[in-house]
């Protein structure tokens, strides 16, 4: 099946000379959610506002459903539902008529009962007569979603989602995005949490520096990431690994006072028991353990690294 | 042609109107009696007749024009620089909807206010005097051509304003010293042969000039020259806006 959102060779310089995108290359497969994951400054969003229409591409070629976003427009935007990164409102308008009027400058005819349907799933009925001013910070992100949705898109763009955002409307938020999902739509999420990307994506690109640095299932993807690091402070420093710890390929840091152990969480066995047995045995004694998971920082070192 | 865009552009902008109705509607209002009673009723008594129409009368499309001009780029500025500055503006970037059809839903809405606040002056000033319009086709060719024309030139200072002191700038600075000297109150000539002369290279003079010929069949220029004139600058807004919408000037990075 063709992919619903092409991207090829995508690049992006700022008037600024700053370049954010240096030929990106993606498919995105007809609905399912693909989570953007990068750091602040990744470029995320400028590929976002590239295939919505806000910023203009410098190079390369961006198509949804097949059509160029810039010679077929139309046809595009029309298919796209967009919830920008910052909360930008129109303060003084109502719910009700800034969802509404999202849905018309779609080109879509009014329906009511959409509307309502939409503030309903979003919780948003009880204010659908209230200013935006009114309403805190989570509501209004449940505002801008709506009017994302007020056009019934195919696909859905969400950048950033969960910036200010508290737990149990991010719950509810995953819920509404599960349910689009459901019903056909594409999920496009950019985030730079990885417990993010990991909760509710189904495959993860992951971009740095205006570089997509891998696409993946997020299967796959968190085996080969999810590494984690077992610490043990020695009470006496250790010249040498011990010969009878050599298969447990093991580091020796912070002179020798400390050994490091590479695990992979995933696996079936961590080994962690049977390495504790023969340090116990090898006559070391312990005077702290720690773990600690491979941070995005760490990954992305990883993957430039292993992209060299 | 995206229409409902177009209608949501329009309708939001016009309701925004309804909100702001004091503002907009109220306020010239007031403004325009409070001129009838100065310059009419104080100086009228003093300046019986211009060309012997009463002066209440004549100084009536002068203020028709300036609410009108000043409204339209208002309007036509705020209407685009107002989700400029709120961000909003990401949405109608994100739609549909061609530059055209941005214009249209803004310009319109702008040029649509403008004229019901300059028919609401004309109703306010026929209460404070004899009022006819000789030639009715002449006066809606001018006015409704002013309103749209400066509608235009607002939404281009509304594109190109970076704070609201620029957006302020044209309507507060520009336009009313243009109109007082552009002979609103007074004919051009009543004034020496210099300041006669200089007058000559006031746009707004010969706005003012068609558009109280269209009322009194009296006029400080040749009435086709003020056609030409208010076309001319028709043009150029629209070139300026034909750049814009090519380059993505300051709406698309
Ligand atoms: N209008 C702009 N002019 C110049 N540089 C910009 C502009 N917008 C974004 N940038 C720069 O481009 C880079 C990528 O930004 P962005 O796409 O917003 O990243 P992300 O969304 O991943 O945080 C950043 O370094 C940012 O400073
Ligand atoms: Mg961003």
């Amino acid at each position: 099946m063709a992919p619903i959102v092409s991207v090829s060779n995508l690049s992006k310089t700022y008037a600024s000379g700053f370049e954010a995108l240096k030929g990106v290359s993606l498919d995105i497969e007809e609905g399912e959610i693909l989570a953007l994951l990068g750091p602040n400054g990744a470029g995320k969003t400028t590929l976002i506002s590239i295939v919505c229409g806000i910023v203009n591409a410098t190079g390369g070629k961006v198509t949804v459903g097949g059509h160029d976003v810039v010679r077929d427009f139309r046809q595009t935007r029309a298919m796209i539902g967009l919830v920008p990164q910052e909360l930008t409102t129109d303060a003084f308008e109502t719910v009700w008529n800034t969802v509404t009027f999202s849905r018309g400058l779609h080109g879509k005819k009014p329906d009511p009962e959409h509307i309502e349907k939409v503030l309903k799933d979003l919780s948003l009925w009880s204010k659908k007569d209230s200013t935006l001013r009114e309403l805190s910070g989570g509501m209004k992100r449940r505002v801008l979603i709506a009017k994302a949705l007020s056009h019934e898109p195919r696909v859905l763009f969400l950048d950033e989602p969960t910036a200010g955002v508290d737990v149990s409307l991010r719950k509810s938020m995953w819920e509404v995005v599960e349910r689009l999902r459901a019903s056909g739509v594409t999920i496009i999420l950019t985030t730079h949490y990885i417990e993010e990307a990991e909760e509710i994506a189904d495959r993860i690109a992951v971009i740095n520096s205006g570089e997509i640095l891998l696409v993946e299932d997020k299967k796959a993807l968190m085996t080969k990431l999810g590494r984690k690091q077992l610490r043990v402070d020695l009470t006496q420093p250790l010249e040498t690994v011990p010969d009878s710890l050599a298969s447990y390929d093991l580091r020796l840091e912070g002179d020798g006072e400390r050994l490091i152990y590479e695990y992979d969480t995933s696996a079936e066995r961590t080994g962690i028991t049977a390495l504790l047995a023969a340090m116990a045995e090898a006559g070391l004694r312990l005077k702290d353990i720690s773990t600690r998971q491979s941070s995005l920082e760490d990954i992305f070192v990883e993957i430039v690294e292993a992209g060299r | 042609m995206n229409i409902e865009a177009v209608k949501s552009i329009y309708f939001f902008e016009m309701a925004r109107t309804r909100r702001t109705l004091l503002q907009s509607v109220v306020s010239p209002v007031i403004s325009t009696s409070l001129y009838f009673i100065v310059f009419g009723a104080a100086i009228g008594t003093r300046i019986q007749e211009i060309d012997g129409i009463s002066y209440g009368a004549f100084i009536t499309p002068g203020l028709m024009m300036l609410t009108l001009l000043t409204q339209c780029i208002g309007n036509g500025s705020f209407g685009i620089y107002f989700p400029k500055f709120t961000g909003t503006i990401y949405e109608v970037l994100s739609s549909p909807i061609s530059m055209l059809e941005i214009v249209l839903g803004y310009v319109g809405a702008a040029a649509t206010k403008g004229l019901m606040i300059g028919t609401i002056i004309l109703i306010t000033a026929s209460l404070f005097v004899d009022l006819s319009i000789a030639h009715p086709f002449v006066m809606l060719f001018f006015f409704v051509l002013t309103a749209v024309t400066f509608s235009l030139f607002g939404f281009l200072i509304g594109i190109w304003a970076k704070d609201f002191e620029q957006l302020n700038l044209i309507p507060m600075l520009v336009i009313p010293p243009l109109v007082f000297l552009g002979g609103s109150f007074y004919s051009i000539d009543m004034l020496p042969p210099f300041w006669r002369a200089v007058s000559h290279f006031n746009p707004v003079l010969y706005l003012i000039s068609g558009f109280r010929w269209s009322f009194f069949e009296i006029s400080d220029v040749n009435p086709l020259a003020s056609a030409a004139i208010i076309l001319v600058f028709l043009a150029l807004c629209m070139s300026a806006l034909t750049w814009i919408f090519r380059t993505g000037y300051k709406l698309r990075s």
